[in-house]
Formats: C-alpha cells, sequence, structure tokens
C-alpha cells in the first residue's frame, strides 16, 4: 500500500457557508437538502433508503465505510439519497461478509461525496440555522458558482417525492404460506417493512402510490399499510385521499413516518417542516399505553402538530419523544388504525419497536 | 415509578485498597453514586478501607467509616445508623462480595436493610461458570461448547465432538497451570495428559478454543421497568486470549455492521433481562466469529458498575454510576434527565462523533521474573484514554499519555528491527506488540503475516499500515520544504510536534513554529453524548486539528491543575484525591479551575468536579496549547504527583507561572548535589553520597562512602530502579543496567544506614510559616521502599529528641527551599540521630492518609496557600488525634505466581488501606511489627 491522496472537493450551503475537503465516490456535482444522521451503524441502509430521496446525509460518526457493502443490506433496489458528508472515508473495509467496498459501491451507483470536513461543525450550523439545501462537488472548483448553483435547488417544503420513488408496477411478497393479505401503499417503502410483514406470515402486495382505494381493495386484502417515503406530506394530497376512503371503509391501518404524517392528515391534523428533523438510532420514545420506552430509529423532517390533537375527538397520541415532546405515535378512536413517526423495522437502528408488527398483524383478524 | 420515598439512608460499599484488576474506577463510581443520592436528599453512609479516595471525603458522604470491608464493621455500622438500604454495585466484585456474605449471615435482615440495584440470584448466576452456561443456553444465547473430562478417553472423545482448536483447563489449578491452547490436533494427547496431572483433582475442561475471535462489551442500563439502554459499544483491537483489561480498546466499535451490532444488542438485552431483575448498570462481554458475524458467544455479564463503565462513561460523557444510583432508589429512565445537555431524556443511547482508544499501562518492570506475556489474566496496573476525532489520532494521542518514555506509537527513535523479537511479540502479546506492529510495517512485513501472527482485524492494522506510510512521505521533507497538506495531515492523525521533527530531523520547537505559521492549531470539541444533536452544557473537552473550535476562553481568572496521568505502581490514586481537592479548593478561591488529565477511572476526570476538563494527554504539547488557549494565571504541578511536577521545569522555561513553590525549589530539591549542600549550609545530615555518570566513577566513589550502598537514578518515580549493593561486583552491575535504561542520568550513590528507622514528614509552608501536618514512622526497617511499608501515624517508637529534630529539619528545609504549598521529607534515624534521605516538595502519596486520619482538609489549605489566598497562619489546625492509624500496603503478588516477594527499594505494591488502633497493644499492630524483616530483600 502506497500514500495515497483524494482530489478536493466542495461543499456548498445554501446561506453561503463553504467547506473544503476530499471527494470520496464519483467526480462530479450532486445537490439535494442537507441533513444530519447520528447513527453510528447502518450507513449502507441509510444511502438506499427511499425516504432520503433527494437529500445530501451528513453521517457523523467518525469513520464511514470501515465494514464496506453487503447485498443483503439494501433497503430498496437502489441508493436513494444525494450525496454523503463524512468526516473519514475509510479506503479499506473489513468484514468477511462483504460483497464490495463503499467507494466502488459509489462509483457504481453514481454517488458524489466529500470527507475530512468538520461534520460537527456542519451539524452545529444546521441545528442553529435549520435545514437548507446544499451542493457538493469535486468537479467544479469555482466557489462562487456554486454559491450561485445551491439556490436554484427547490426546497423540500411543498415538494412531492414519492411517485418518483415509488414501484411503478404492482407486486407480490411473502411466501406461499400466509395467513393474512395485507395491501402496501408504497410512498418509498423499505425492504426491511415488508420482511417484517412476510416473517410474520403476511403476503404483501405492493403497489405504486397513486393507486386508489378501489383499486387495492379488488386484491381483498385484510388491512392497508401506509409506507415511509420522501418530501413534504402535505402535498401528498392522492395518499391523503386513500387513506380517508381506507378509514371510511373501517379497515385495519398501519402507517409508518410519511404514512403516519399522511393519517394524521386525513383526520384533519396539520403536518410541519420541522427545524432539523431527526435522524439517528438513537431516540427515546414513549409508550403512553404500556407506560414503557423504546430507544427508536427516526428519520424524518417534518411531523405530526401537536396542538391539534389535544382533546381531539378522533385522534389518540400513544407515543410521544421523550426529548422534545413531538409526537410519535396516534391511534384512531373506535377504529383498527394506528402509526408511527419512527421506525420499528429500524434497518439501520435497535429492534425495541418491532411489537407494533405484531400488534398489526393481529389487528387483521 | 418514581422515587421510593422509603428510602431516607444508603450504605455504598467501597472496593478497598487498589490492586490489579479493581483500581479507582470504583472511587470515581461510589462518589458519583453518593452524590447523585445525596441530591435526592438522602443520607449517604460510606464504608471503604481505601484512604485515598474522594468518595470516604466528607464532601462526598454523611458518614464516613474507614473501616476494613468485613461483616463485623457492617454490623457496628448498622448499630449506629438506621440504614433503610445498602449499594452493593459500586465498589467492583469486593463489595458484592460482602454484601453476599452479610446476606447469607442473615444481617440485612436483621436490621432491616434492602439491597438495591442488585439481584443475588443475578451474581450467583454470573459468577458460576456452569450456571451461566446453563442460562445462556436456556437463552438461546450461544456459549463456547465445552465439557468436563475425568480421564483421558474421556477427554478424546470430548475433542472429537467439539473440534479444533480447543483450549484445556484442569481444575482447581491457580493461574491455569497446566492448560493451554491446542490447534494441532497431533499435539493433543500429550496436552489432555498433562492437564489431566496438573489437576488435584485430575479433571480438566475440554473447550471449544475461540482465541483470535473478535472481542466486544456493551454496557447496559436498565430500570425497575424493563426499559434498557445500551451506553456504549466497546470493540476490542486485541482479539480474544487477551484479558479485556488488557486488552487496547476502542469506542465506539469499529467494525461491527449494523446487523451484527443490533443482533448483539438484542442479544446483551436478552441476557441482561434473563438473569434477574434489578435496576442498574451491567456490562455484557461478547466474542464474535470473525469469518462469520452471526456467530455470537457470550463470553461474560457483571451485573454491575465496572471497569468498563467507568470508560464508558468517559467516553461518552454518560454518567452511568450517576444514573445507576437513581435508579437504584426507584426512578425510572424516562424521568431522568441527561446530565450533559440537561434538557434531553436520561433514556437514550450515546451517539458520538470521536473515537477513543484506552491502552492499559503495565508495570513488568516492578515485577522482576513475571510471565509478562498476556493472557487470561489481567496484568496491567492502570489505563490512559486518548480522544481524537479519528482512531489513528485517538491512538497516538493515547500512546502520548501513557508515559512510557514515548513520543507517540513509533517516530522517535525507539524502534526495534531485529526481526525475530517482533515475529515472537506478535504471536505472544506483551505491553509492547502495539509498538512492534508499527515496527513491523516499518520493516516491511506484509500486513497478512501481521494479522496471521496477531488475529488483529485487518481495519486496525490497515490503519497503523496507514500511519507508516505517512511518515515515509514525511521523511522525504526537510522542515525548509514540508508541505501545508502534509502537516495537517500529519498532525490530525495524532501526531506529536516532536515526532514530525523526529522524521524531519529538526527541532520540536521549529516543527511548533511552522505549524502555527501555516495557522494549524488545535482546536477544542466537546463531548456531549449526543454527536452535537442538541446543545449541551457540559464543559468537557479534547482537542484534534479541524475546523471549528468550541471552547469558549473565559476573562475569568483561572487555574490549570495538572493530572497524574494513568496510574502505574508509585502514583496512583492518591494523586487525583489531591488533585480533585486542589480542584475544589481553587473554585473556592474564586478562580475557574481547569483540569487536564488522560485517566479514565478517576474523579478528576469527571465531568462536574472542575469548571473545565480537558481529557486530554499530560503530554508538553498538549497542555502547551490549551495553557496558550486559555491564558491562565499560573498551573499547579505539585498536586498531579512526578507526571505534573516533571512538567515544571519546561513551563518554568516557556514562562508560565508555576503556582506555589517555584520551579528553582523544585529543581533544588531533586537535584541532589544543590540539595545536599542545601542541607550541609544548614547544618543537617544526610548519609554519605556521591553523583556518578558511569560504573567507573562508581567504584571510586564507593571507597569513600562505604558499603552497602543505595544506588538510584535522578528524577525517577516510587523508587524505579533503586537497588541496595554490597560489593563492587554488585554496583557495578547495576550502574550498568541503570544508564543502559536511563541514558544520561545522574545516579545517585549513598550510604546506606543499615537497620535504620524510617519516618517521613508533611508540612504545608507558605515561605514563612511551616505547619507540620503529620509524622508517619515506618514499621519496616529502612531499605524497603516507603509506599511499601506499614506505616504508623503519629510514630509509636520514636523518642522526644528524634521527633524534635524531625520537626525541626522539616520546618527549616521547608523555608530554605522557599516552599509555598505542600512538602514530603523523608527521613532515616540510627542511634538517635536523624538523617535527610530527601525532601518532594509536592503533595505525596501520604497527604491523604494523613487528612483522612486526623480529619482534616490539608489538600484544601495547602491550595490556598499556594494560590497566595492564605497563609498558614489564617487556619485553625484541629487534628483528631485518637490512637493511631497504620497505613497497610496491598500488593497484587498473586498475579504473577513466578515473582519472588520480596521487598526491597523499588516500590511494588498497588494499593493501601487504613487501619486505626486505639493502643500498641492491638493484636494485628503486635503481628506487623513482630514480622517487620520478613520481606527484607536484605
Amino acid at each position: 500500500m502506497k500514500y495515497a491522496t483524494r482530489p478536493v472537493a466542495w461543499l456548498v450551503l445554501e446561506d453561503g457557508t463553504t467547506f473544503k475537503g476530499l471527494a470520496i465516490g464519483k467526480i462530479g456535482t450532486t445537490r439535494g437538502e442537507i441533513c444530519f444522521n447520528t447513527g453510528m451503524t447502518g450507513y449502507q441502509e441509510i444511502y438506499t433508503d427511499p425516504s432520503y430521496f433527494g437529500q445530501i446525509i451528513v453521517n457523523t460518526n467518525a469513520h464511514i465505510g470501515n465494514y464496506g457493502i453487503s447485498n443483503l443490506e439494501q433497503e430498496s433496489g437502489t441508493v436513494k439519497f444525494s450525496g454523503l458528508v463524512c468526516k473519514s472515508f475509510s479506503d479499506i473495509h473489513s468484514r468477511f461478509a462483504a460483497d464490495g467496498s463503499l467507494q466502488q459501491y459509489f462509483e457504481q451507483n453514481n454517488i458524489v461525496g466529500i470527507s475530512d470536513v468538520d461534520t460537527r461543525e456542519i451539524v452545529r450550523h444546521i441545528r442553529s440555522k435549520g435545514g437548507m439545501n446544499a451542493i457538493i462537488s469535486s468537479e467544479i472548483t469555482d466557489v462562487e458558482a456554486l454559491k450561485v448553483e445551491v439556490k436554484l435547488i427547490p426546497s423540500m417544503k411543498g415538494l412531492e417525492l414519492s411517485s418518483k420513488v415509488s414501484t411503478a408496477e404492482a407486486y407480490e411478497i411473502g411466501g406461499e404460506q400466509y395467513s393474512k393479505k395485507v395491501a402496501v401503499l408504497d410512498l418509498g417503502i423499505k425492504t426491511s417493512i415488508l420482511s417484517n410483514m412476510t416473517d410474520r406470515g403476511v403476503l404483501c402486495k405492493v403497489f405504486p402510490a397513486k393507486t386508489t382505494f378501489v383499486e387495492m381493495q379488488q386484491w381483498n386484502p385484510d388491512g392497508y399499510f401506509i409506507s415511509n417515503g420522501p418530501g413534504d406530506p402535505a402535498v401528498t394530497a392522492y395518499a391523503i385521499d386513500t387513506v380517508k376512503e381506507i378509514l371510511a371503509a373501517d379497515k385495519p391501518l398501519f402507517g409508518i413516518c410519511l404514512g403516519h404524517q399522511i393519517l394524521a392528515e386525513a383526520n384533519g391534523v396539520p403536518t410541519f417542516k420541522m427545524h432539523h428533523g431527526h435522524r439517528g438510532l438513537n431516540h427515546p420514545v414513549k409508550n403512553l399505553i404500556s407506560g414503557k420506552s423504546e430507544i427508536t430509529s427516526q428519520n424524518h423532517g417534518f411531523a405530526v402538530d401537536a396542538d391539534s390533537l389535544a382533546n381531539h375527538p378522533k385522534v389518540e397520541i400513544t407515543h410521544i419523544n421523550l426529548n422534545d415532546n413531538t409526537i410519535e405515535g396516534i391511534r384512531i378512536k373506535d377504529k383498527k388504525a394506528f402509526s408511527v413517526q419512527y421506525h420499528p423495522e429500524s434497518s439501520p437502528g435497535p429492534h425495541d419497536s418491532r411489537y407494533l408488527f405484531d400488534q398489526f398483524v393481529a389487528s387483521l383478524n | 415509578m418514581p422515587k421510593d420515598n422509603s428510602i431516607k439512608s444508603v450504605l455504598i460499599i467501597g472496593s478497598g485498597p487498589i490492586v490489579i484488576g479493581q483500581a479507582c474506577e470504583f472511587d470515581y463510581a461510589g462518589s458519583q453514586a453518593s452524590r447523585s443520592l445525596r441530591e435526592e436528599g438522602i443520607e449517604v453512609t460510606l464504608i471503604n478501607s481505601n484512604p485515598a479516595t474522594i468518595m470516604t471525603d466528607k464532601v462526598t458522604a454523611d458518614n464516613v467509616y474507614l473501616k476494613p470491608l468485613e461483616k463485623k464493621y457492617i454490623i457496628e455500622i448498622l448499630e449506629k445508623h438506621k440504614i433503610d438500604a445498602v449499594l452493593p454495585t459500586m465498589g467492583g466484585q469486593t463489595a458484592l462480595n460482602l454484601a453476599i456474605d452479610c446476606e447469607k449471615a442473615g444481617i440485612w435482615k436483621k436490621y432491616g436493610v434492602r439491597m438495591i440495584g442488585v439481584d443475588i440470584g443475578a451474581i450467583e448466576t454470573t459468577e458460576d461458570r456452569e450456571k451461566f452456561r446453563l442460562k445462556m443456553l436456556e437463552l438461546n444465547v450461544g456459549v463456547c461448547k465445552g465439557e468436563t473430562a475425568t480421564s483421558f478417553l474421556q477427554g478424546k472423545e470430548i475433542a472429537q465432538r467439539i473440534g479444533f482448536p480447543l483450549v484445556i483447563r484442569p481444575s482447581f489449578t491457580l493461574g491455569g497451570t497446566g492448560g493451554g491452547f491446542i490447534e494441532d490436533p497431533a499435539k493433543f494427547d500429550q496436552a489432555l495428559n498433562t492437564g489431566l496431572h496438573a489437576s488435584p483433582t485430575h479433571e480438566v475442561l475440554v473447550e471449544q478454543s475461540i482465541k483470535g475471535w473478535k472481542e466486544y462489551e456493551l454496557e447496559l442500563l436498565r430500570d425497575n421497568i424493563g426499559n434498557v439502554i445500551i451506553i456504549c459499544s466497546i470493540e476490542n483491537f486485541d482479539p480474544m486470549g487477551v484479558h479485556t483489561g488488557d486488552s487496547i480498546t476502542v469506542a465506539p466499535a469499529m467494525t461491527l455492521s449494523d446487523t451484527a451490532y443490533q443482533h448483539m444488542r438484542d442479544l446483551a438485552i436478552k441476557m441482561m433481562n434473563g438473569i434477574g431483575h434489578f435496576a442498574g448498570g451491567c456490562n455484557v462481554q461478547f466474542s464474535v466469529n470473525p469469518k462469520d458475524e452471526k456467530e455470537i458467544i457470550g463470553i461474560e455479564i457483571n451485573p454491575r458498575v465496572s471497569r468498563s463503565s467507568a470508560l464508558a462513561s468517559k467516553a461518552t460523557g454518560y454518567p452511568i454510576a450517576k444514573i445507576a444510583a437513581k435508579l437504584a432508589i426507584g426512578y425510572n429512565l424516562d424521568e431522568l434527565k441527561n446530565a450533559i445537555t440537561k434538557t434531553t431524556s436520561a433514556f437514550f443511547e450515546p451517539a458520538i462523533d470521536y473515537v477513543i482508544v484506552k491502552i492499559p499501562r503495565w508495570n513488568f518492570d516492578k515485577f522482576k521474573g513475571a510471565d509478562r506475556e498476556l493472557g487470561l489474566q489481567m496484568k496491567s496496573v492502570g489505563e490512559a484514554m486518548g480522544i481524537g476525532r479519528n482512531f489513528q489520532e485517538a491512538l497516538q494521542k493515547a500512546c502520548q499519555s501513557l508515559e512510557i518514555k514515548r513520543n507517540g506509537l513509533g517516530a522517535d527513535g525507539k524502534e526495534v528491527t531485529n526481526q525475530d523479537v517482533i515475529l515472537d511479540s506478535l504471536a505472544h502479546p506483551s505491553w509492547n506488540r502495539l509498538f512492534h506492529i508499527k515496527d513491523a510495517f516499518k520493516m516491511g512485513m506484509p500486513t497478512k503475516t501481521i494479522q496471521n501472527l496477531t488475529k488483529i482485524d485487518p481495519w486496525f492494522l490497515y490503519q497503523i499500515e496507514e500511519l507508516h506510510n505517512l511518515e515515509k512521505e514525511i521523511e522525504k521533507c526537510s522542515i525548509k520544504n514540508f508541505p501545508e497538506n502534509l502537516m495537517r495531515t500529519a498532525k490530525q492523525k495524532g501526531y506529536a510536534d516532536r515526532q514530525i521533527a523526529h522524521l524531519l530531523d529538526c527541532l520540536e520547537s521549529e516543527v511548533f513554529a511552522l505549524r502555527h505559521e501555516m495557522g494549524i492549531k488545535r482546536v477544542y470539541k466537546m463531548v456531549d453524548t449526543c454527536a452535537a444533536e442538541f446543545e449541551a452544557k457540559t464543559p468537557y473537552y479534547y482537542s484534534t486539528f479541524d475546523g471549528e473550535n468550541e471552547s469558549i476562553s473565559s476573562d475569568r481568572k483561572k487555574i490549570v491543575v495538572l493530572g497524574s496521568g494513568p496510574n502505574r505502581i508509585g502514583q496512583g490514586i492518591e494523586f487525583d484525591y489531591s488533585c480533585v481537592h486542589g480542584v475544589l479548593a481553587a473554585k473556592e478561591c474564586g478562580y475557574e479551575t481547569i483540569m487536564i488529565n488522560c485517566n479514565p477511572e478517576t474523579v478528576s476526570t469527571d465531568f462536574d468536579i472542575a469548571d473545565k476538563l480537558y481529557f486530554e494527554p499530560v503530554f508538553w504539547e498538549h497542555i502547551y496549547d490549551i495553557i496558550l488557549h486559555e491564558k491562565p494565571e499560573g498551573v499547579i504541578v505539585q498536586l498531579g504527583g512526578q507526571t505534573a511536577l516533571k512538567l515544571a521545569e519546561k513551563l518554568d522555561r516557556y514562562g508560565i507561572k508555576i503556582i506555589g513553590t517555584n520551579y528553582k525549589s523544585l529543581d533544588l530539591a531533586e537535584d541532589r548535589g544543590s540539595f545536599s549542600t542545601m542541607l550541609k549550609d544548614n547544618n543537617i545530615p544526610f548519609p554519605e553520597f556521591g553523583v556518578i555518570e558511569n560504573a567507573e566513577e562508581a567504584i571510586e566513589i564507593s571507597k569513600n562512602l562505604k558499603f552497602p550502598l543505595l544506588v538510584r537514578p535522578s528524577y525517577v518515580l516510587g523508587g524505579q530502579s533503586m537497588k541496595i549493593v554490597i560489593n563492587e561486583k554488585e554496583l557495578e552491575s547495576h550502574v550498568i543496567d541503570l544508564l543502559k535504561d536511563i541514558p544520561g542520568n545522574k545516579v545517585l550513590v549513598d550510604h546506606f544506614l543499615e537497620n535504620a528507622i524510617e519516618a517521613e514528614a508533611d508540612a504545608i509552608c507558605d515561605g514563612e510559616n511551616v505547619y507540620i501536618i503529620g509524622i508517619m514512622e515506618h514499621i519496616e526497617p529502612a531499605g524497603i521502599h516507603s509506599g511499601d511499608s506499614n506505616a504508623v501515624l503519629p510514630p509509636f517508637n520514636l523518642g522526644a529528641l528524634e521527633i524534635a529534630q524531625i520537626e525541626n529539619y522539616t520546618k527549616r528545609i521547608a523555608l530554605a527551599l522557599n516552599t509555598v504549598g505542600l512538602i514530603n521529607i523523608q527521613f532515616a534515624v540510627k542511634d538517635e540521630k536523624v538523617y535527610v534521605i530527601e525532601a518532594n516538595p509536592r503533595a505525596s502519596r501520604t497527604v491523604p492518609f494523613i487528612c483522612k486520619a486526623y480529619q482534616e482538609p490539608y489538600v484544601n489549605y495547602a491550595t490556598k496557600v499556594m494560590l497566595g489566598a492564605k497563609k498558614v497562619t489564617d487556619f485553625e489546625f484541629n487534628p483528631v488525634k485518637k490512637g493511631y492509624a497504620i497505613k497497610i500496603p496491598v500488593f497484587s503478588f498473586n498475579k504473577f505466581p513466578n515473582v519472588n516477594k520480596e521487598l526491597g527499594p523499588e516500590m511494588k505494591s498497588t494499593g493501601e488501606a487504613i487501619y486505626f488502633i486505639d493502643d500498641l497493644s492491638d493484636d494485628f499492630f503486635l503481628k506487623i511489627y513482630s514480622e517487620r524483616n520478613l520481606y527484607l530483600s536484605r
């Protein structure tokens, strides 16, 4: 092995803040909303999670890439996020079962990134100034030009992205031995949500984002699942309408993340864009029904408005965040419909909340 | 469930004297737990026989019992106080064992005391190998396959069932004698035979060997309703085969995928829940097959606060002992706040955006004849932790913290180049394997060879290889043409200016000047438990070379207190005790206090002791940068032992004010020549001596001094390399040995006063007035290091005339040295004449002992004197003098079965206990007095 260095890259934020670092992945330019994730494991799962579509991720963990990549840890068929910002990017990886290095993986998937920047400074910046757009380039060296270009990126607020990451065609997934059928509305679903269903003897049929209730109903499912996904829930009107119809038909329903926000919207509870969101594997959530708490995996930039839920006639709060008291779970009174803001399927993250899948499957009877 | 209000008074059991495997981490835990309970209005009673602890201070607990950790003293306490509950999880295995003894004797029940934070059943399950194995099988957690054989044939059959590699562990043998790892089936028959014969019961455990597997630890907290969090994942750099206390460890885990980590997390929670129900901390150790991460084996589970939880606390900022104490009195995790951010919940898992590396500190040099190979039994005496923005930086900083005369990992001209030595060291790890890995790369050894021999994960090896490659690039340059990017890279990877200077063949000061010219300066980042996601309020910092500095220097008047670094023989917890009191006293005087230390086991590195904590090596470059950044009024060097004191010279040279006794006086006391001249001028007797620089001079001087002679190097700690010689041959050979180890040292040769009585005095001096805080008389005769002697406060066998001489000399020396602060003087008394052996113008090992025995805060007073805030005459001294207090040295010889237990001028004890007696007819005193010559080597 020889001493090697990588080419220079730049990170420019919407407010004009710039960082000089080294290029990782493919040489090129990438754009997106910059947000940070504090997880210390599971980078590949994050990069392939469709909810990160259009986002540049700052991984706060000191080292990234140490254990390479594995074909078994894809959360969707392709890399979904827009680019990586990290501190130390590992040129080599060590894992017996690895299928390759993160560098090769980025090159194959046309991902541009930057390393060797002060990620902690960036996090503190986002923490105080809020989430914003950013551009990474390892090909354009004119920082002023990048400052102009970063302004042209559209804001995530009011952006509908689910239809861009949803499946084009409906498909079934699950073993031949199944006891229940669940129609899944794919707004950007993660693979591990589906495997959590199929592991519990559920046959899933995954429908494109804009599928109507009537179309799904024809498959005669026992319940409905509204998935996670990217973008602003408030403008995902088609899905809100679908959910309203599912509720009207009084069918069991489970929503995760974007699906949770849509369930709230469908009940007239608004959502809002958070200052800088929750992204990590260590978020404390208290289950108000059981009194127990769980460490959760989270990834969201929008949240359900708590004030509108106070004394709401139809919606009950089931989970809250212990750090900032934001809404983490709701239940529709007198219906078999509930949702959580966080990711009980985790991947990456702790398995504390997988009981929610059991709860959903039990509600299908 | 909120706090249990029926608990109004809690007894905390300490861990006793420091021994290998149980060190000052339990002072840290006990102190934190005590403060945590008192915050809740609970009365805390503490029992511990270790006087040099913060936990046994009035500042920490309401009632303190400096008593042996035995049942009868527990009863004594319970008779005197209404205790509602006992918390036995803060004092290591010692406290747990005592609690179980009391439980079995029905003591807790008799006095209506509840045991909190623990489950007796859980302890039994975790202590008994077989119960543990069965429990793991029941929980469906992997364990090593193994069976017991009582015959050769049976052993063969078991081996066939399990497959190779195997380990043979004979039953009931000390220190694993007769056992070992067998990789080659051809060698099995003989090994089995040896094992069976080694066992008195002709019984061996034949077990699957997982030597070389990856090793991990998780630190957990659980509350009464079953909420569990993982505070930290720790990965061992040294794979299975080396005791975790002797392993270099890294946090967070570096080479675990989320899939494997979550699997391990699930297992840890299952194990904790499976062994019993208790609220508190727990440590779980795992081993992972490097070829199949799905194969995870549960090695051990400790249902208490441990050495690793102290490390995890310092590594993440999460105060494990503090929270564990709150959980024990009924709180649930979701009801508590994160003490670092003060706004978010205590129920969360810390996210860290840096890397910590812990390296153990060994003292094999003190145990001649000890087996230096690391294995299943812990041998290290202390540890240092480095924090960096990447693994390499943390590793270099940890190496710089060790004080083993290295400037970091290599690049200091001390590399080994003998291939056989390196190959042997890689396969048989000792204290220096890490350094030899680097040397192996330098020698051009392929990574594969190094990996095969060490089994260390390739990712770690690559990090070291990368350092080597960087060094090759640096070596191509000179200070004149050293490019900025290489300088920045080297600093970011933790290289000290000295190491870069070595590679560039220039001066350290030139590297310092160049990097400052380039604008490459240290910045300070916060340890905040949350990777900056939330604003943190706790000023706990480490340095790195990155963009933003987070440590804002205030304009208050400030004082820096230098800590004592990793524990080692001769410099242990006593100095941390003094540092903590120094910090607290300076705070009382209105100073902003800044603590610098790198020992994760200590109270001084707790985030709420000093106003600002810099967790940094006590290494010149780091200290100087902090001083440049903070601009303190001065630096206190006399509390942190020899480590801190040694830095005085450079501080003085750089024009930084040393608080208290100035450098000139410190140096005068260290320099035997000038010190003796001073004694002579003052007409104070001292043993005849000479200073020599080679063996020839030594022989020459011996003719005047007459044998026996005491030979020792100057500027060392704990009597390092000190020896008594009786003839020319011995003298010559020792001087040659000594100068080989410490080239250029000025060696002191004293006439040794045979059969003299040793005594020592500690005093506080403000430059004008001297107050002697205590005089201690050693029970063993001169020749045994003061740290290894039983010593009595006040003297038990010295006449009024002798004591008058000691007092007189102490006062005169303190004044002659212009002492401002503490001073310790050692004496030898022979034929009613008192001789001065040495003077140390700093807090000594005995100061905490005297503070405890006389119940007065002498370090606090001395610090106020140092700062000029008070004069000695401002204090009203009211020592509680009743009977005698005996300082009992405690040894860890049981870890080194082959080492001769004889005692001499070189210190060997790892800890000490205090024991109070009413008068000299006490049985214990009479026993040690009658045995005073037993272990004397000559």
